[in-house]
């Protein structure tokens, strides 16, 4: 039997993700999830809302966290610092990409 | 089921005490961690790594470990026979069948057992696991979108706890524009949910193999553009082949080496979203071998010419 074909989604134009849905993804407790978004590393849709929701794209962000929080063993603080140098880092390995376009 | 060791893998003695095993740990998380490392083949070097210290460091799994014996790294083997009784009923696969499955798997046996037994207690659903995949495509794949077959390897455990590995097929269509790097999601087409669980997804990592002309950046493409000389003093048109087909390009006289031309729309379209531009970047090449009479055309203009290239070094070095 041929299985269906299943479409494969961008972040980007995914649906938005529920609380629920961002718990099960990541493996991350309410509490360390809560954290994430106090230190700014996760960003609701609507901060004043409860239960928060979230644009796709922070679902992948918050599933680097769940792997950063358990393979290096740290804490939400931690974690929220070195997310935020991985998205200076690939801020700028997207601007060296391009550059090199340029210049062939 | 082939031989692997563990201690070796994090660069430990058989007999490192529980802080040795984290320490070692860490040093390698530190280089090879896919989301921080740029080594190459981190991805597999991680892997490696944090299967061996998911066993060592518990003490109930890294005795099951030790109980196996030491053999050569890649030696198939057999777990002795007092094994699994040992170690708990359910812990690996039962009789028989250990060709088909991996080390790591008599251990996620364990703990999959663990979870399950907090499971039946409670009743609770449980949601399937997310399963990763990466997808490696060509350019003009990725251009146009394309359709994929995956053929995963799942772990799935019997009524009695056992652990088997099971083909787990998904067909896909991978939306056009993906560029190197991105991660999609296949909704629903991870792990089967227990007891009414959601089902997991499948999360894809997706690679675009280089092409020889065309350099991605964003939704933009460049291609380079050779131009003779005489054909950037005086214009042109040529045929500049494009991933959506060849297309007439009119060059202004007067084009300057690095110049970048424009193609409106030409570039990777994502989704239903405005598609990038193509960029055709201009170099201009000089003929390697010129004869007497081309040579002769070449004094007649430089003698002719008052053009000075380098005018502006006489007032800008002073």
């Amino acid at each position: 039997m041929i299985a269906p074909t299943q479409d494969a989604v961008r972040f980007e134009t995914a649906t938005f993700v529920t609380w629920t849905q961002m718990i099960h993804a990541t493996g991350l407790s309410e509490t360390e999830l809560t954290e994430l978004v106090r230190y700014g590393a996760l960003v609701p849709r609507d901060v004043a809302a409860a239960p928060w929701t979230f644009e796709s794209h922070w679902l992948m962000v918050a599933r680097t966290a769940s792997r950063l929080r358990r393979d290096f063993d740290l804490d939400a603080h931690g974690v929220s610092v070195l997310l935020a140098f991985l998205e200076r880092i690939e801020s700028l390995e997207a601007e060296l990409t391009k550059l090199r376009a340029r210049l062939g | 089921m082939k031989y692997k060791d563990y201690y070796k893998i994090l660069g430990l003695e058989r007999g490192a005490s529980a802080d040795e095993i984290k320490t070692a740990y860490r040093r390698l998380a530190r280089k090879y961690h896919p989301d921080v490392s740029k080594e190459k083949d981190a991805e597999e070097k991680f892997k490696e790594m944090s299967e061996a210290y998911e066993t060592l460091k518990d003490p109930e799994k890294r005795a099951a470990y030790d109980q196996l014996g030491t053999h050569r790294p890649g030696q198939e083997f057999r777990p002795p026979p007092e094994w699994g009784a040992q170690f708990g009923e359910g812990f690996g696969p039962g009789a028989g069948h250990f060709e088909d499955i991996d080390l790591s798997d008599l251990f996620a046996g364990l703990a999959g057992r663990h979870a399950r037994g907090a499971g039946r207690r409670a009743d609770r659903p449980i949601p399937g696991s997310d399963y990763e995949a990466v997808v490696r495509i060509g350019f003009e794949q990725a251009f146009q979108g394309t359709e994929v077959d995956l053929e995963l390897s799942a772990l799935e455990w019997d009524a009695d706890g056992g652990v088997r590995r099971v083909p787990h097929r998904v067909r896909t269509r991978i939306p056009r524009g993906v560029t190197n790097g991105e991660k999609l999601r296949v909704p629903g087409k991870g792990g089967k949910g227990v007891n009414g669980g959601p089902d997991g997804d499948l999360y894809l990592d997706i690679e675009v193999a280089e092409h020889p002309l065309y350099r991605v950046a964003g939704s933009d493409l460049y291609v380079d553009l050779p131009l003779a000389p005489w054909e950037a003093v005086l214009g042109t048109s040529v045929e500049l082949p494009t991933p959506a087909g060849a297309v007439t390009l009119k060059v202004p006289p007067g084009t300057r080496a690095g110049q970048q031309l424009r193609l409106s729309g030409r570039g990777m379209t994502r989704g239903s979203g405005a598609a990038g531009h193509l960029y055709a970047l201009v170099r201009i090449e000089v003929p390697s071998v010129v004869d007497d009479a081309q040579k002769e055309l070449y004094r007649k203009l430089a003698d002719s010419s008052s053009f000075d290239p380098r005018a502006h070094f006489s007032k800008e070095a002073k």
